[in-house]
């Protein structure tokens, strides 16, 4: 399926949120995700079907002022 | 003696966020620094046990957070996630929900900015989403100005900390308006205060103590320094001096001189 991840446009095979997650090269890394600008808690990934437009971001740790 | 406020006498104790209680009054942010071994030094030597961090797009080839976060936790240091860069309430409370996971602590440096020139925070965004994570069991710390009607929606929204600007942000312009943030300190003698932005130098900071503010947040002036590290330090000493200062309880101004020196016994006075 086509989605866009961090606003870039991917072809995952998905299905869920949690196999993006893993297709996408994050494994174990300490990310947070949201899909169409809500937050998806780590616990509900492999409940959250994604579809062709979705947008998912992935963010992780950064410095902060 | 003059009389000293209950204030006071309550913080010269330990400070106390959301039931935390620290040591150190400087809280220091993590962004620009030079090298990350720079970055640790600077937190090290500043005594600073509470530093901000954020939340960014990752790549999941680069995983460059990953790092980050690591260098962090080796720190030993409370973290405060913020969310800055965010202009919209939504985009305010689902980073918070975010970093929540990510960083496993409840508090949050609400950010939610409403200028592009001055990051001057959108107040009115600020008071609902202040209200919305609250209700959700955030710990909030708002990044406000120095108005007190904003300040007190924000207390009823929930929040048991106010964190107003003393400039906008990375400009080092030091304590804009010394009457705006007194005031605030007067309105608000039993929520801890914390200037939050635009210090430059470790004077400044001092100065914000010396009103009684209970803490100040800053991170350019550390980053950019020359030598971030020896900067960290002076803005550690240069924080518990004008705490000191406060609980010291500066002489009043006054318009004329006053010799210091007494003047009964002086020489050739008849």
């Amino acid at each position: 399926m086509k989605i866009l991840v961090n606003n870039a446009a991917r072809e995952i095979a998905g299905p869920s949120l949690a196999d993006a997650v893993e297709q996408l090269g994050f494994g174990n890394a300490v990310v947070a995700t949201a899909v169409d600008g809500d937050f998806v808690p780590a616990r509900k990934r492999a409940s959250m079907m994604l579809r062709d437009g979705h947008a998912v971001e992935v963010l992780a740790p950064m410095q902060g002022g | 003696m003059r009389s000293k406020c209950s204030r006071r006498c309550r913080v010269g104790e330990a400070m106390d966020f959301y039931g935390v209680a620290l040591g150190s009054r400087l809280l220091l942010g993590t962004a620009g620094y030079p090298s990350p071994a720079i970055l640790a030094e600077a937190v090290r030597r500043s005594g600073a046990e509470v530093v901000t961090v954020s939340l960014r797009r990752e790549s999941g080839a680069e995983r460059a957070g990953q790092g980050f976060w690591s260098l962090i936790r080796e720190l030993g240091v409370r973290v405060l996630p913020n969310t800055a860069g965010c202009h919209t309430v939504g985009e305010a409370v689902t980073t918070a929900q975010m970093a929540r996971e990510v960083f496993g602590t409840s508090w949050i440096k609400l950010e939610v900015i409403g200028n592009h020139d001055t990051l001057q925070p959108d107040v009115f965004g600020l008071v609902e989403a202040a209200g919305l994570l609250a209700a959700d069991g955030f710990e909030v710390f708002p990044y406000t100005t120095e108005d007190l009607v904003v300040g007190e929606r924000l207390v009823e929204a929930g929040c048991r900390v106010l964190m107003p600007w003393g400039a906008p942000i990375g400009s080092g312009r030091g304590l804009n308006n010394l009457y705006g943030l007194r005031a605030m300190r007067a309105h608000f003698p039993d929520i801890p205060l914390v200037v939050d932005a635009g210090i430059g130098l470790p004077s400044q900071a001092a100065a914000a103590m010396e009103l009684g503010y209970d803490a100040v947040l800053l991170n350019t002036a550390v980053a950019r320094a020359g030598d971030p590290a020896l900067m960290a330090a002076a803005f550690g000493q240069a924080i518990e001096a004008g705490r000191q200062a406060y609980l010291a309880e500066p002489m009043p101004m006054r318009d004329m001189a006053v010799p210091s020196t007494p003047v009964l016994g002086l020489a050739f006075r008849g």
